[in-house]
């Protein structure tokens, strides 16, 4: 039989905020266990949650950013469970009345154009962490975690495959970081999500039973799981049995999906409004003042990129992956006064290998976009070659040293006085005669040759045009 | 000098007719002579003579704070820092507080001596005292007797003169019921006037703190300190705090009085209704009108806060699980049984109740028509209280439906005793003030006449209930022994 795919994802992305969703303790991350949480945080008795109005701000912006509608009142409720890294036996989240509703997202997949509706996005409050290492059969909680806010993105489960499942994700997380409201830090936990995962006979209307795969936190971690996931479920179903309903955890080191609990255990979170916090009112001066502080998103930057400066689909959707790369780019052009072809060339090859190398992030990179400005001044007014410009690049990569300092120290100043290029050529020609010969017969590849002779004689630094111009002369047949 | 009200203390004090020092130490030597009234939990003798020697010297200095010196006791709920805050359970009996409740913060920066901790039934649950892990409160006027509750220690303790001034919380009566049975003045003052933080919540929604005195003089100077906008708090609010004793002596000339016919049908008894008519005629006198108003929807009152108060609470005690502090059980077998064991041990029957029945209030399938159907009509007595309270100033009525009752009486009768609350409860579920005055005696037992009034009307009650007190002297009585 031929099975169809059905996902839905519940992305987690971490608002970037300074201090905690309901308390004023920092949420940078890495810091020693539980010196990042207060009385608010730890949930110590009379202790009350005072909205962060920063992250009503960045949901909005996200609501606003997928069309989504935004509400004029949401609210927060109490999710009871008991767990020790949720010091209060509630997680503040919201349940009747999510801060933004219905939206969607456009993915690219296959050269296809697809739109995966979003059902819902709300804000709530992260858990600490328990530790269950290195207490030797205790387990230690951490509560630095607790209270961090996080923007619940809920999609429809409109996906087909784990490619599409990718590629959604991927969009949303470009999006948080485009709009300045995640760190999209997968590996801190900044963005992880859950999938919901189900199979259904090709042309079947009905969804079949889902399973969800709980807290995958790397895109390839994410296409491994459902796939994974479909396997087992299509060799449950065609072996004759019935997929249970439940939640299972994504084992990367064995490849694996495993049951953490069924239905019939799940909780009953017994939500209700917390009357702790007042309901939050979105007016119209916060939805104004959102709207105008709207970046450009990926989608409209990489339309421009492609008729502004007259790029492929594949280089413009490179430099618009990221907000900063995308500036990076623009503030390359206005400060080199280079043509776009040049700056996205070495912005998607050069600088994109080397920070690819290193695991940088654009922000974290060696040179800016002022000192990559002074190389590529440096090539198109002829003091450098491209090549040499690649030599000063890697220079500049590991040291503080502007282009030209490195060019001067180095002597790389390209040569461009004819009457010395002329010398190295004569000499050349003189010890290569029987490749003259050869030239002169016919052999045009040979030209190469003395190009190449001429470089390496003069260490790369003869201007390229002047050496195949006074080549052309001296070698006329 | 221990019969003074704090009106009366304070002048002493800035005056220099007595010290705070002396005035502490004698309150203090009372507390301890009284102890069999167990109204304290906590006595903090130590810190109460630092405090007082901080203020003699700042009144020496002059300029000092109006209350400066002035001795109270706070009720065990409110989070007082390296002090323990039990809130009447064993669950917290190890429970050393790492700051301070925002009131109590208010009332050290005025130069306010505090004398330790007052009894209370466990988290606020109760309505006589008698469940608190600290065992019951006697009530000084008859001690056979509870002393109300949830804030019992608070009233006893103001009426055997153990303390001028003390503050309570109210969340169906709170304040009111045990001031009522102990023959003192007590304030709820409107919902989100007082903050709540460092107040541990048993219903969110409903919980407000408030001051219980002798008189409606010193119940508006403690309020002064009390109220006002708390950033810590998302639902105090942000509204100007008006000068409480200003008001105090206006004519009540012209005042419309409320009397739902609902407060006094058939099951109020006919001594108490005496009672309060007596009070209503002595306002007659002063030249207010009588107005007739029904509140139809009051029956559905109790009900619907034995949904909302448990629902609440299940939650707000959730985070006493024997983890982070508070009882933990001695060598749990897994995480389970931590969580059974502890808080099977550290929480009594009436809390374990409430969160038994809120729990089941909140569940899957419940939650409608429980929950949400207690919220429309909690809707609908909030709109009777509006709707009468555009046609007249002031509501009024009893606080209870009999004096104090014996100890042990309706303790193992949960519906019973949540009975007590009937008059008391809808205040809350509409979030309005109120207060309740003494207003008289039966069988030597007082009784306490309820003012309600419109929101922030807190000046308004204060006046109206300060008049009354000009023409009688109810709350000048002292119980037998505590003179």
């Amino acid at each position: 039989m031929q099975w169809e795919t059905v996902i839905g994802l519940e992305i987690h992305a971490q608002l970037a905020t300074k201090t905690k969703i309901f308390s004023g303790a920092s949420t940078a991350y890495g810091a020693e266990p539980n010196t990042q949480a207060c009385a608010v945080d730890l949930g110590l008795p009379g202790v009350l949650p005072v909205l962060n109005q920063e992250v009503v701000r960045m949901a909005v912006k996200f609501g606003m950013a997928i069309e989504a509608e935004v509400a004029d009142y949401s609210v927060f409720a109490r999710k009871n469970y008991f767990y020790p890294d949720l010091p209060k036996g509630y997680q503040i989240s919201q349940m009747d009345h999510p801060i933004v509703g219905i939206g969607h997202m456009d993915i690219d997949v296959d050269g296809q154009t697809k739109r995966v509706g979003v059902t819902r996005a709300h804000l709530e409050e992260d858990a600490g962490k328990s530790l269950h290492e290195d207490f030797h059969g205790l387990t230690g909680v951490d509560l630095n975690r607790a209270g961090t806010p996080l923007l619940e993105i809920v999609s429809e489960p409109d996906m087909r495959s784990a490619k599409e499942a990718v590629a959604y994700m991927r969009k949303i997380h470009e999006l948080v970081q485009y709009l300045d409201i995640c760190d999209g830090n997968m590996q801190e936990g900044s963005f992880r999500c859950d999938a919901n995962v189900s199979i259904r006979p090709v042309g079947q209307e009905e969804y079949g039973t889902r399973t969800e795969l709980k807290n995958i936190n790397s895109f390839k971690f994410v296409e491994k799981a459902i796939n994974i996931e479909v396997e087992r479920q299509i060799d449950i179903i065609e072996a004759g049995g019935r997929i249970t309903q439940e939640t299972r955890l994504y084992d990367a080191d064995k490849n694996e999906t495993r049951s953490m609990r069924s239905k019939e255990e799940a909780n009953d979170y017994r939500y209700f409004p917390d009357p702790d916090l007042l309901p939050v009112y979105i007016s119209d001066e916060l939805r104004a003042q959102v709207k105008a502080d709207l970046p450009e998103l990926a989608h409209i930057k990489r339309q421009r990129f492609i008729e502004q400066y007259k790029l492929d689909l594949e280089t413009a959707t490179q430099l618009t992956s990221s907000r900063q790369l995308a500036d990076y780019f623009e503030a390359l052009i206005t400060e080199s006064g280079c043509n776009a072809k040049i700056c996205s060339n070495w912005v998607t090859v050069e600088l994109s290998g080397a920070l690819n190398k290193q695991n940088l992030d654009i922000s974290q990179s060696p040179v800016t976009h002022e000192r990559l400005a002074v190389l590529l001044k440096r090539i198109s007014d002829n003091t450098i070659s491209g090549k040499i410009a690649k030599q000063v690049f890697e220079i500049m990569w590991t040291s503080a040293d502007s282009a030209d300092a490195i060019i001067e120290a180095q002597g790389l100043k390209q040569i461009t006085d004819s009457g010395a290029i002329e010398a190295i050529i004569d000499k050349i020609i003189a010890d290569n005669q029987g490749q003259v010969e050869q030239y002169l017969s016919g052999k045009d590849k040979v030209f190469g040759f003395f190009v190449g002779q001429t470089m390496k004689a003069s260490q790369g630094k003869a201007n390229p045009g002047e050496v195949n111009k006074i080549l052309k002369e001296k070698l006329k047949r | 000098m221990h019969t003074k009200t704090i009106a009366q203390l304070a002048k002493g004090l800035q005056a220099g007719d007595y010290s705070s020092v002396e005035l502490t130490q004698s309150y203090l030597e009372r507390i301890k002579q009284h102890q069999n009234l167990n109204s304290f939990i906590s006595i903090t003798e130590e810190q109460a003579l630092t405090t007082a020697k901080q203020a003699d010297q700042a009144l020496a200095q002059g300029n000092a704070p109006l209350l400066t010196g002035v001795s109270i006791a706070h009720k065990d709920i409110f989070c007082t820092q390296g002090v323990k805050t039990s809130c009447g359970s064993k669950m917290l009996d190890n429970f050393i507080a790492p700051y301070n409740a925002t009131v109590v913060e208010k009332f050290n920066a005025a130069g306010v001596v505090t004398l330790g901790k007052l009894n209370m039934d466990e988290f606020a649950m109760g309505s006589s005292n008698e469940t608190s892990f600290y065992g019951s409160v006697l009530n000084p006027w008859a001690t056979d007797t509870v002393p109300g509750g949830s804030s019992g220690g608070s009233a006893a303790a103001v009426a055997a003169h153990l303390a001028p001034g003390a503050t309570g919380t109210d969340t169906g009566g709170s304040i009111r019921q045990p001031a009522a049975l102990c023959g003192i003045t007590g304030l709820k003052p409107t919902y989100g006037r007082v903050s709540r933080y460092g107040m541990i919540a048993y219903a969110s929604s409903l919980d407000q703190g408030g001051p219980m005195t002798q008189t409606a003089e010193d119940a508006a100077l403690m309020l002064q300190i009390m109220a006002g906008f708390d950033p810590k708090d998302s639902t105090s609010v942000e509204r100007e705090v008006p000068d409480y004793s200003s008001d105090l002596n206006n004519s009540l000339a012209g005042l419309k009085i409320g009397l739902p016919k609902e407060f006094f049908d058939a099951a109020l008894n006919s001594e108490m209704a005496a009672t309060i008519e007596a009070a209503i005629n002595e306002y007659k006198k002063m030249g207010a009108e009588i107005i007739e108003v029904s509140m139809p929807n009051l029956k559905l009152a109790i009900p619907a806060y034995y949904v909302i108060a448990p629902a609440e609470c299940s939650a707000n005690l959730s985070r006493m699980d024997g983890v982070h502090f508070g009882h933990r059980c001695t060598n749990p077998a897994d995480l389970n049984d931590l969580y059974i064991r502890s808080r099977g041990e550290g929480f009594g029957t009436e809390v374990k109740r409430r969160i038994l029945v809120g729990t089941y209030a909140l569940s899957e399938g419940y939650y409608d028509a429980y929950y949400i159907k207690a919220q429309k009509i909690r809707r609908l007595i909030s709109d009777d209280f509006n709707k009468a309270l555009t046609e007249v100033d002031v509501i009024m009525g009893p606080v209870t439906p009999t004096p104090a009752f014996g100890l042990g009486e309706k303790i193992s009768d949960p519906i019973e005793m949540y009975l007590a609350d009937i008059y008391t409860i809808a205040i809350n579920l509409a979030g309005l003030p109120a207060m309740s005055i003494p207003a008289g005696f039966i069988d030597n037992k007082p009784v306490g006449l309820q003012i309600i009034g419109n929101y922030f009307a807190e000046a308004k009650l204060l006046n109206v209930a300060h008049q009354y007190q000009q023409v009688t002297d109810w709350h000048q009585q002292t119980p037998k022994g505590f003179e």
